[in-house]
């Protein structure tokens, strides 16, 4: 039996997501650009795939960007939202738990001389939206926030945020970094006040290599790659068709199963923390378990245990999950997310991540917790002495 | 002149105390030549020959650079130059002198030279000494800002008459030794870190075949820290050959000695096993040496203390050539021969993870007999060597 358990870090694809790419690595081989006829044939193609997109985003075709995947989309919305509003002002503002590819990003425009406020997160990872409202500035430009974390799930108040800056009178950009958000939650793009969200294909059970941005129409955006005019001018280079077809796919499967699927999840989540919490002491749980949390992530500290270890007994049993560090003993390397909120060395040295897809059933989850209660046991008592 | 069509080019290839080694003499010298082959197999059909107590490559067209580079890899080589052989005339040999001081020149960057001559084809009517003196004269006739320096010049012009005219300047270093597998085979010790792959080279180097153990202690430790000594092994293989590696999980023993003994004597106790199961391996597999990259005070474990009682445990020799050597002195080796990137990546190795946070440090043999007497060592060994792994590990691959 295997159970894959760390979908967070990539999903498995949908069939029809395989088929397709497939199909057009086969028969859509044209480049979209091309005059002849083949050429505006797999330009209809994209042009589907990005009304497959738009729609489970709900938001309109021509705001749908595609991109090589989810750091180039936070990268595109960040830099390129910034280059084409540079007289409006120096101040940005994210949060410390970011993803690397939104977090090293602001890193490197404070180097370039802006001016950055991280915010700061409480313990279950949540950020203060009245920190916010008193760090707005009138050259507060923009505001880049990830809507579900990556590594404890927790769900940032978007809507409350986009709320709050729609009536300043110089209103700030909004972009928002969904890759652990779309299809995993909903995201009411309709009533939202979202200038920019990153999305990617692999975290939807689509392919690696392809992602999307979605820029409000009106928003000044400027590139920050060169070459084509492909994507309307924004992202250079020939159209990574067969990846851009897989997204369509997967965007169009997400949408349509998102309730069964949410439901499904959280199912899993919950019956996986009851078993665990029954079956062990020694548990801190690090995501939150209702609406507040992404249903797809668990994140749990093992008292006394390295992460790494338990993963690595874990894939002995088949079982895949992710830790919260790598772990040497040399250079230790913690997570930037659990560190924010407060854990101890003990509880994120411990840490482990399971992140579950549609997929997974409640067999996998009860062989997981028959695995984990006999390991951890076993890990306590080799390294609880001495 | 040079590139002419009658105009050949080869590399000279120098070996040192091969030429020593008396009636074994064609063994050494033919088994060099099959690695010089073999090392430049891929380049292409390069013809490699003995002649004149050296042997030759024509290089004809084939990539100058990368098969010096592939020959001076070869343990073995002493140095190699690049000539250019033509049919023997003095005026032919003026030219092509010049054309190598103006390189000489234009690399090195020399201010002094000399010529060296040999005339080995006496019907040639010119002497060596007056060649010397000839080709000195035209060079300096030609460059103005050279001089001639006898004793201890930037740059020498080799000029020597055999069948042909042999014309050379440049000698690039090789690394010297013996012939892989000339010597007999050692079983090394491999870990992940930066000393273990710089003492399997140099006994390597001394033409010594060698093959690997290493210890792991799966799940403790991750898969990826085993690709990283197969790494590591694959970069020994460039200049080994293949090599055989046998993979040792630790972690049952590791479990037995943190369950019984005390555990300041975890590491000592763990190096005596591992000591034990490579010579049982090294055994064999016909080993008659155990390689290990121990160097003095290191750590806890490379105390004479530890050395001791560690090396109580086996009969066969242990060869630490590492032993009177500095860290610095270590990783520069581990640079030039390229596995010092692969060393520092940062995955955990067997040692670390059972790593008492005060190991005993002058440890005596009495005691630590005493503790070894708490585990079944006999089965613990035996379970081990039984779940062995074994990769055979290739260059390139």
């Amino acid at each position: 039996m295997e159970v894959y358990l760390d979908n967070a870090a990539t999903t498995k694809p949908y069939e029809k997501v395989i088929d397709i790419m497939v199909k057009s690595m086969r028969e859509y081989y044209a480049n979209p650009s091309s005059l002849h006829r083949k050429g505006v044939e797999i330009e209809k193609l994209v042009k589907k795939a990005r009304k497959q997109v738009a729609k489970a985003l709900e938001v309109s075709e021509g705001e749908v960007y595609f991109t090589s995947g989810g750091t180039e989309s936070n990268n595109l919305g960040v830099l390129g939202a910034l280059e084409g509003n540079r007289r409006k002002g120096k101040h940005i503002i994210t949060t410390k738990t970011e993803h690397p590819s939104v977090l090293n990003v602001f890193n490197e425009l404070k180097e370039k001389g802006y001016d950055v406020t991280y915010l700061n997160v409480d313990k279950s990872g949540l950020i203060n939206i009245d920190e916010l409202s008193n760090i707005l500035r009138d050259d507060t430009v923009l505001i880049s926030i990830m809507y579900v974390n990556n590594e404890v799930g927790i769900v940032q108040p978007v809507s409350q945020i986009a709320n709050m800056i729609k009536s300043r009178k110089s209103r700030p950009l909004l972009h928002v970094d969904a890759i652990q958000a779309f299809g995993k939650i909903r995201l009411n793009m309709k009533k939202s006040n979202i200038d920019l969200m990153s999305i990617s294909g692999h975290k939807i059970c689509g392919p690696k290599g392809i992602g999307a941005l979605y820029v409000k129409k009106g928003t000044k955006l400027r590139s920050i790659v060169f070459g084509g005019s492909q994507e309307f001018g924004l992202r250079a280079g020939t159209e990574n068709v067969p990846g851009i077809l897989g997204l369509g796919v997967a965007s169009e499967l997400v949408k349509k199963e998102l309730e069964v699927n949410t439901k499904k999840m959280r199912q899993l989540k919950i019956r996986l923390l009851e078993g665990i919490k029954d079956n062990l002491q020694g548990i801190k749980v690090n995501s939150i378990i209702g609406d507040a949390s992404a249903p797809h992530i668990l994140n749990l500290s093992f008292k006394g245990i390295r992460g790494e270890v338990l993963l690595h007994s874990l894939e002995q049993e088949h079982i895949y999950v992710s830790t919260g560090s790598a772990c040497s003993s040399r250079k230790k390397s913690y997570s930037h997310v659990l560190k924010e909120m407060g854990l101890t060395q003990d509880e994120m040295e411990g840490a482990i991540r399971f992140s579950f897809s549609p997929d997974n059933t409640e067999e996998d989850i009860d062989y997981t917790i028959e695995k984990l209660k006999n390991l951890v046991k076993e890990l306590r008592k080799v390294i609880g002495r001495g | 002149m040079v590139g002419d069509d009658n105009m050949e080019k080869v590399l000279i290839i120098r070996y040192g105390e091969i030429s020593l080694k008396g009636l074994n003499r064609p063994y050494f010298e033919n088994t060099l030549l099959k690695h010089i082959r073999k090392a430049v197999k891929e380049i292409g059909k390069i013809r490699v020959y003995k002649a004149h107590g050296r042997i030759y490559m024509d290089l004809e067209d084939y990539d100058e650079e990368e098969a010096i580079k592939a020959v001076t890899n070869v343990f073995g080589v002493v140095s190699v130059s690049v000539a250019y052989v033509f049919e023997a005339n003095m005026d032919s040999i003026y030219e092509v002198a010049l054309e190598h001081i103006q390189q000489c020149i234009e690399q090195d960057g020399i201010e002094s030279f000399k010529v060296e001559s040999k005339r080995a084809d006496k019907k040639f009517p010119v002497k060596s000494p007056e060649i010397s003196r000839l080709v000195g004269g035209y060079i300096l006739k030609n460059v103005e800002e050279l001089r001639v320096d006898v004793h201890n010049p930037d740059g020498i012009i080799h000029v020597e008459v055999r069948d042909k005219a042999y014309v050379y300047s440049r000698k690039i270093p090789g690394f010297g030794g013996m012939p892989y597998g000339t010597s007999g085979k050692a079983m090394l010790l491999l870990s992940g870190g930066i000393d273990s792959p710089v003492a399997g080279w140099l006994v390597a180097k001394r033409g010594v075949e060698i093959e690997a153990i290493h210890y792991h202690s799966y799940p403790f430790t991750s898969d990826r820290a085993k690709e990283k000594v197969i790494e590591l092994a694959r970069i020994l293989s460039r200049y080994c050959g293949r090599i055989r590696l046998h993979c040792i999980n630790l972690l049952n023993i590791q479990k037995a000695i943190n369950e019984n003994c005390p555990p300041e004597e975890m590491t000592i106790l763990s190096r005596r096993f591992m000591m034990d199961i490579a010579e049982r391996v090294a055994n064999d597999r016909k080993c008659k040496a155990l390689v290990t990259g121990e160097s003095i005070g290191q750590v806890a474990s490379q105390t004479l203390e530890s050395i001791n009682v560690t090396n109580s445990k086996v009969n066969m020799p242990i060869f630490r050539p590492l032993i009177a050597m500095d860290k610095m002195d270590i990783v520069t080796i581990s640079n030039k021969i390229d596995t010092y990137e692969t060393s520092i990546l940062p995955f955990e190795d067997c040692c670390t993870v059972f790593l008492p946070d005060r190991p005993v440090t002058k440890p005596r043999l009495e005691k630590i007999l005493e503790s070894e007497k708490l585990l079944n060592v006999k089965e613990l060994i035996n379970q081990a060597i039984d779940d062995m792994e074994v990769i055979i590990v290739k260059a390139d691959e």
